[in-house]
């Protein structure tokens, strides 16, 4: 038994006269919390090993584009266009003739970082605005669900065309603006997902015993959920989040195939696969190359968000 | 139930409002010259303007303007457009063409979903479940217009097997790729959520249960284990059975079908708030609909739900 | 049902045998085990006991002794691929069940040999009424029609103590207490007349008193139709009242057997000596309540010697070494100690 007092400082707490292990000797046991099994499992799938290394290399690719390639994605020298692929210009050149194998390179920082920024837009809107109505229930719950509803009730594509077309002209030619404009638009109609999420976890974990046992404690709402009510519930909303990525960098692709998402002067997949449209039949390297590198990108995070998802689900035991 | 259905109607109600105010404010108050596409490429002559605008009431505050056309709406009168089109035909005409391609998008889906997810669910780990799961994963991997544009070359242009645009008024089997491309991410979804319950419902207790009386297996399987499975998939297909009808802007891009989708990006583009509005309005009802009917079905399904 | 003739056996056990001297059902020296990521558990370490028509057996054990996988492996209901049958048998009037095909043991399943299960919320089906999944077996295996197996299954429910039977049979589940719920599935599991009812704690999920009356139920009922009961449970209080005898399971072996009072009378085995010394007693207020030191072992490193040995207050040299068989003593009895003897004598 440990002595009271002693709870109340900082030093380790020795548990006096500790009680002898069964006479049994048995190996010492793994920890067994959620998430080290969660862990030790994943280390174990294969995919989830494809995956990472995937995504890794992406990163890389993102990070230090000048690694792969010296060429420069913007500039362009027409009496090249649209040539195919050869050995100094791998995947070919595009219209204006710019190499596609360059424009691929950097096109990847852009669209895992709008991806990334779209899925960090949504996660922490959404699991804060959640949080607060899953916990606080009430009138307040009841408002910022309803206006979850009103957002959630707005078609994707339609809502983000909209959106996107009249800003359009607002944001001009800078590339954080038009980049800012497409993240906040991606966020602005997905965050009512996580809200929801969220919020459900929040519900049920408000409910719980051990929150009741602390708010009985006299712990204040904060502590409450960061120490009881936010482990919990972070767990859905990330699994989520990782999937999500991967939507993200699909919806912007869409988004700028439509032609309202990004545009020129960006680069990024899903401008090279707007732009190769009208070429398709011609040079069909111009939509091969980026969309090949969406669809693995795309993938990648996908299968990383199964395996997470799998290796958290205790059921899948 | 009534009472339910009628609670949840009144709810509604707020969200509906919200919902259309908020696009109505975007696409009316937002910087944007909303007369841009009346006279083609020209600017119009400012008398012209005048009476635009006195016409349509844009000289009126927001809000003003947004009640009196829900009140026209409430008549069943969405206005006409710049080019003094009557947007409620224009809308029965192309939306007729949209529901078509949702029937055999959630068709295409519910079926190959529902088979796929079967034959994995009852038989985890074999070898049928790790291609359909290594499938699934392509198809909600790639963005459906890779999809679209994919499928367009490869059975249109190169094999021929179809048209690479559909006709004018299509019927169901003109439909069928494209409805298969709209359909491809939902049928990976349908596939896995079936697999996951029915995976999860053989080990639930009550399938012990059934077993322990000495039922036959097919009993077992296709009497207590399919109707508890069930449940979360038919509610995912009515939702989005919901989502289908909001519209497929991609899809009917790639294939030419000229269903609400298409309407709307165009009007979009010429920035004919009218139509913009009278769609979203109408999509946004669609969906709130199909939600609360599949609130209900839920219920009808689940005794153990109740709704109050 | 058969004249019941007590016999003696080869090992002095008396027990309720049919006129060829076949127990109704019996478990003989079943060795099962699961394989798991940990390794390989050796949850059933020999196992026999058997039970006769009129006579209720108790089960008795710790969580992770192996009384459900045990009764499990008699349904046929185990998960075979973590699950080995490794050696062992079962056999219904003689009758061998781990050899017989699919077929015949769905067959037994019900209509000879139903069971009955903890958690009756969890073990009912929430989607389909209760009189539906009374009458279904009557349906599909009796060739009832809609309306009388209808009417059998509210003759059932008012027969196992339900109030207003005939508006509950269109009742679900969830809509039922504990206790109604409980009674609902013991209906269901007697609608074919089975000879044999394994009741898998029935009512470790209820509270004393409906306990109490559903024990009493399970009584008439097996009293009434001479089933033979095997009544698994760790409730020592509850064993007292129903059974005729006891098998006390350790480890995934049976550790004591015998008839319940000489059992609780003269307890022949350490661990059923433990397990009497901790019920609590009225005219022992005030003294410190006696638990048994330590913990089970763990089933995928059982170690050498007597599972029970390192929990032991008797234990000697001998016991780190050998594994004590289950060994006959008079009276029909049985004790898996190597100083049984001794304890019996004492």
């Amino acid at each position: 038994m440990t002595d009271p007092t002693t709870a109340t400082s900082d030093k380790p707490v020795v548990a006096t006269g500790a009680a002898a292990s069964p006479a049994t000797a048995t190996a010492p046991t793994r920890t067994r919390s959620l998430s080290a099994d969660a862990w030790y499992d994943l280390r174990r799938r294969p995919l989830f090993i494809v995956a990472a290394t995937l995504i890794g290399t992406l990163l890389v690719l993102a990070a230090f584009p000048q690694l792969f390639t010296s060429v420069d994605p913007t500039v362009g020298d027409l009496s090249r266009a649209r040539q195919g692929p050869s050995a100094e210009a791998w995947f070919g050149y595009d219209q204006l003739g710019r190499d596609v194998y360059a424009r691929t390179i950097y096109g990847t920082r852009v669209s895992i970082v709008v991806g990334v920024l779209a899925t960090t837009v949504v996660v922490l809107v959404g699991a804060v605005v959640g949080l607060v109505a899953g916990f606080a229930g009430g009138w307040v719950d009841s408002l910022l669900a309803r206006i979850a509803d009103v957002f959630f009730g707005v078609p994707f594509i339609l809502g983000a065309i909209v959106v996107l077309s009249t800003f359009r002209l607002a944001v001009g030619q800078s590339v954080i603006g038009i980049s800012a404009l497409v993240i906040g638009t991606i966020g602005l109609l997905s965050w009512p997902i996580t809200m929801r999420i969220m919020r459900s976890a929040a519900i049920a974990a408000r409910n719980q015993d051990y929150v009741k046992a602390a708010r009985a404690l006299g712990a204040s709402p904060l502590r409450i959920i960061r120490r009881h009510i936010l482990p919990n519930t972070i767990a859905p909303v990330l699994v989520y989040a990782t999937i999500a990525l991967g939507a993200f960098i699909g919806a912007e692709a869409t988004l700028s195939f439509l032609g309202v998402g990004l545009r020129d002067p960006v680069v990024s997949w899903g401008v090279m696969i707007s732009e190769a449209q009208s070429y398709l039949r011609t040079s069909p390297h111009l939509l091969l190359f980026p969309g090949a590198f969406l669809v693995v990108t795309v993938l990648a995070f996908v299968l990383l968000g199964d395996a997470v998802r799998d290796a958290f689900d205790p059921k899948g035991r | 139930m009534g009472r339910y259905v009628l609670r949840r109607l009144l709810q509604l109600v707020p969200v509906f409002l919200g919902t259309t105010f908020l696009i109505y404010f975007m696409v009316w108050a937002l910087p944007g010259d909303p007369l841009a596409g009346k006279c083609g490429d020209q600017a119009c002559p400012p008398a012209f303007i005048e009476q635009l605008r006195a016409e349509y009431g844009l000289d009126q505050p927001l809000v003003v303007q947004y009640l009196s056309y829900l009140g026209g709406l409430l008549q069943g009168d969405f206005g006409e457009n710049f080019r003094g089109q009557e947007v409620g035909t224009l809308i029965a005409n192309t939306y007729s063409v949209t529901i078509k391609l949702a029937l055999v998008a959630l068709v295409i889906q519910a079926v190959i979903g529902l088979t796929a997810g079967v034959l994995t669910g009852l038989r985890p780990g074999g070898y049928l479940d790790n291609v359909v799961l290594t499938a699934t994963l392509f198809l909600v991997a790639v963005p459906v217009f890779v999809t679209g544009y994919v499928l367009q070359a490869v059975l249109g242009l190169r094999l021929g097997l179809i048209p690479p645009t559909v006709p004018a008024d299509p019927g169901f089997t003109d439909l069928i790729v494209p409805g298969y491309v709209l359909g491809s991410l939902s049928l990976a979804y349908v596939a896995r959520l079936t697999r996951t319950s029915i995976a999860e419902n053989s080990r639930a207790d009550y399938v012990r249960t059934a077993t322990a009386k000495g039922l036959t297996r097919r009993r077992v399987v296709g009497v207590h284990l399919t109707r508890n499975s069930a449940i979360p998939v038919i509610t995912f297909l009515g939702a989005d059975f919901g989502t289908l009808m909001g519209g497929a802007i991609v899809t009917e891009g790639i294939f030419n079908i000229r269903g609400i989708g298409g309407l709307v990006f165009e009007s979009i583009q010429r920035l004919d708030g009218v139509v913009v509005t009278g769609v979203v309005v109408l999509l946004v009802m669609v969906y709130l609909l199909a939600n609360l009917l599949v609130d209900v079905t839920y219920a009808l399904l689940d005794p153990r739900i109740r709704l109050d | 049902m058969s004249t019941r003739t007590t016999t003696q056996t080869d090992a002095g056990a008396v027990t309720d045998r049919g006129p060829d001297g076949v127990p109704l059902l019996e478990v003989d020296d079943l060795h099962v085990e699961f394989h798991t990521r940990d390794g390989v558990a050796t949850v059933l370490n020999g196992v026999n006991y058997h039970v006769g028509a009129g006579e209720t057996l108790a089960v008795l054990g710790e969580s992770g002794s192996g009384k459900s996988v045990t009764a499990n492996t008699v349904m046929g209901i185990l998960p075979v691929p973590p699950a080995r049958i490794t050696s062992g048998a079962v056999r219904y009037r003689g009758e061998e069940l781990l050899t017989a095909d699919d077929e015949r043991r769905r067959e037994l399943r019900g209509e000879h040999i139903a069971m009955i299960f903890q958690d009756a919320l969890s073990a009912l089906n929430p989607v389909f009424t209760v009189g539906f999944q009374i009458g279904e077996q009557l349906r599909t295996r009796r060739g009832m029609s809609r309306r009388d197996a209808r009417a059998r299954a509210v003759e059932l429910l008012d027969m196992v103590g339900i109030p207003g039977a005939k508006q509950r049979v269109t009742s679900f589940p969830h809509e039922f207490s504990g206790g109604m719920r409980q009674r609902a599935m013991i209906a269901m599991s007697l609608a074919l007349d089975p000879d044999v009812l394994i009741a898998d704690e029935p009512t470790t999920a209820l509270d004393v008193t409906v306990q109490a009356q559903i024990m009493d139920l399970l009584a008439d009922i097996q009293r009434e139709r001479e089933m033979g009961m095997i009544l698994i449970t760790h409730d020592l209080g509850v064993v007292a009242e129903v059974a005729d005898r006891i098998a006390v399971m350790y480890a995934g072996r049976i550790v004591e057997q015998g008839d319940v009072h000489q059992l609780f009378a003269k307890p022949c085995h350490p661990y059923t000596e433990a397990l009497l010394a901790s019920i609590p007693r009225l005219d022992s207020k005030g003294t410190q309540l006696q638990a048994i030191s330590g913990l089970p072992p763990t089933l995928t490193r059982i170690p050498p010697g007597c599972p029970f040995h390192p929990r032991c207050p008797r234990a000697r040299d001998e016991c780190r070494e050998i594994d004590p068989p289950l060994l006959a003593l008079p009276g029909g009895r049985a004790s898996a100690c190597l100083f049984a003897e001794e304890l019996a004598q004492s």
